[in-house]
């Protein structure tokens, strides 16, 4: 099973969506449906960790004096 | 006369050639100075002098037409054969051929019909490219960390670009402004995706996970950029999945085409950018309850089925019971089995009682035995005697030989005495010899008799010394030498 701290957010979700099928399913042994419920555990606050770092941050690319990109500054188009 | 001279002309003045091209000139550029014409292009050559020469034509007639260096780089659309066009210009000849052209100061494709005929075209060329294939589209990221937006910084579009992310999903953007409209917007458009697939993931300037193409309604004309072959093949080749929202939903351009997804407006374009961050919330919630119950229920089935089995299991004191109960029978027969058996074994003793008679016929039996080893006794004693003294018999020692060895040793002990008394020099000198001894030493030759100091003779009877002298002392010699070793 890969780190769940390096997953996508939609791989970790898609991941805890079949975990939860699986488990709903009751044809796990219970010891695996134990490591199932865990692994579920630690996608859930990795998907909600994900979610959490939602912050708007908009920047302008600088051009230089070819048209290419020198730096980015904030800026606010309202 | 009359077959001399035609004189059809009357007496009318002959023109000379450049006379006459010189009034054509005059007449077609001061009556032509300034016309539309509409016709389909022809022939086109662009040599290295930068003039644009081309025909135009219809299907009876052709037009020379050139293009001078300063009007075509500036045209906003430049001419291609099959083209129907409308040029304007004026009518110029060229006398040293007798010819005549169109000098056009603006051309352009002869409205909508045509232009989108040339579009067609275009796409066909491209098309058959590849560069629009199902195949070269990827998927867009499902959660982009950071969105890149070409479009331009001022009015509606990054606007609503910006408002509709934020009421999904706030992200990371990043604009590239560029001119969205008019002769730069092909080269701007093309430069910036370039220059975001440019970008090192994570670097300083972050590499986007997605990028945003748009540009607000327009006419044909204004949208005319996004059809160019360096917006189209920019945005083929990036690496980052693009979405193009150009124009409105009725507009389509080429680089909508060689996109990864193309959005109806730019707004659309945001929302297939992002999901949407609450949906995405609750989607995990419910996922989070169906996980907790999933593990409840799995919990409570394992635990009915535990108590289920645990009920189907015999109660340990029914399977103690009866056992218990045969232990308890054994237990209580055992006193009296054990008494039983000590009786039994008491009635087998009592039977064989120990009597005096068994003793007695024990301690007969081995009398007797001893009584015929007594008996026996003496006889082999005198035989093992008679035996010993026959085998001493055998080995006697006997005197005769004996005796007989000993008279031939003490011979031959007799005769070798005699002959050593007839050796021994004693008797030599009573036959007349005598032993001369030079101080000491027996002296056997006449030179060492002469050095000997004092001779010594042995007789039979006795000895007589010669010469009065003492013996010479030995060292005197030696010491008379040492002087000339030094």
């Amino acid at each position: 099973m890969s780190n769940v701290s390096k997953m996508s957010f939609e791989d970790a979700m898609g991941e805890l969506e079949k975990l939860v099928g699986q488990l709903e399913s009751g044809n796990v042994p219970l010891e695996e449906s134990i490591k199932l419920y865990e692994r579920g555990d630690a996608l859930k606050k990795h998907c909600e960790k994900k979610l959490a770092e939602a912050e708007e941050k908009v920047a302008q690319i600088t051009k230089g004096a070819d048209g290419e990109a020198t730096g980015a500054t904030p800026v606010n188009y309202d | 006369m009359s077959d001399l001279f035609d004189d059809d002309g009357g007496n009318a003045p002959a023109l000379s050639v450049s006379q006459l091209s010189g009034a054509v000139k005059r007449v077609v550029e001061g009556e032509f100075g300034h016309v539309r014409v509409r016709g389909e292009v022809g022939r086109v050559s662009r040599p290295a002098s930068g003039h644009l020469y081309l025909d135009l034509k219809d299907d009876r007639a052709v037009l020379a037409s050139v293009v001078w260096k300063g009007v075509a780089s500036k045209l906003a659309h430049q001419p291609e054969a099959g083209m129907e066009v409308i040029a304007t210009g004026r009518l110029t000849t060229f006398p040293g051929q007798s010819r005549y052209q169109l000098v056009i100061e603006h051309i352009a494709p002869a409205g909508v019909g045509a232009l989108m005929a040339m579009l067609e075209k275009r796409k066909a060329a491209l098309a058959a490219e590849g560069l629009f294939a199902a195949e070269r589209k990827q998927a867009l990221p499902y959660l982009p960390e950071i969105i890149g937006v070409v479009t331009s910084p001022s009015g509606a579009v990054i606007r609503d670009i910006l408002h509709r992310l934020r009421a999904r999903f706030p992200r990371k953007v990043l604009v590239w402004p560029a001119v969205v409209q008019g002769a730069k917007c092909e080269a701007e458009v093309a430069a910036a995706v370039r220059g975001f697939n440019a970008f090192t993931p994570g670097g300083a300037l972050p590499r986007p996970d997605v990028l945003i193409v748009a540009r607000g309604g327009g006419s044909l004309e204004d949208l005319w950029g996004f059809n160019e072959e360096a917006v189209v093949r920019a945005v083929a080749e990036s690496e980052i999945p693009v979405i193009t929202a150009v124009g409105h939903e009725t507009d389509t351009t080429l680089v909508d085409y060689a996109a990864d997804r193309r959005a109806p407006t730019p707004t659309a374009a945001a929302e297939m950018a992002v999901p949407v961050r609450a949906e995405l919330l609750a989607t995990l919630a419910a996922l989070e309850a169906r996980r907790v119950a999933a593990m409840a229920r799995r919990l409570e089935a394992g635990g009915q089925r535990l108590r289920d089995l645990s009920r189907a299991l015999p109660r340990a004191d029914a399977i103690l019971a009866e056992r218990q109960q045969r232990l308890d029978g054994l237990a209580m027969r055992l006193p009296q089995a054990l008494l039983g058996f000590v009786q039994q074994k008491q009635l087998r003793l009592s039977k064989a009682a120990m009597r005096p008679m068994m003793l007695a016929q024990d301690v007969q039996h081995r009398r007797e035995k001893l009584g015929e080893a007594a008996r026996r006794l003496p006889q082999a004693f005198l035989n093992l005697v008679a035996h010993k003294r026959q085998d001493m018999g055998r080995h006697a020692l006997r005197s005769a030989p004996l005796a007989r060895e000993i008279q031939f040793n003490r011979k031959n002990l007799e005769a070798l005495e005699r002959t050593r008394q007839s050796l021994h020099y004693k008797n030599t000198l009573k036959r007349g010899f005598a032993i001369v001894r030079g101080d000491g030493a027996v002296v056997t030759d006449a030179k060492t008799a002469k050095k000997a100091a004092q001779i010594e003779l042995e007789f039979a009877d006795g000895r007589l010394k010669l010469g009065a002298g003492k013996p010479k002392p030995a060292a005197k010699k030696p010491v008379a030498d040492q002087g000339s070793l030094f």
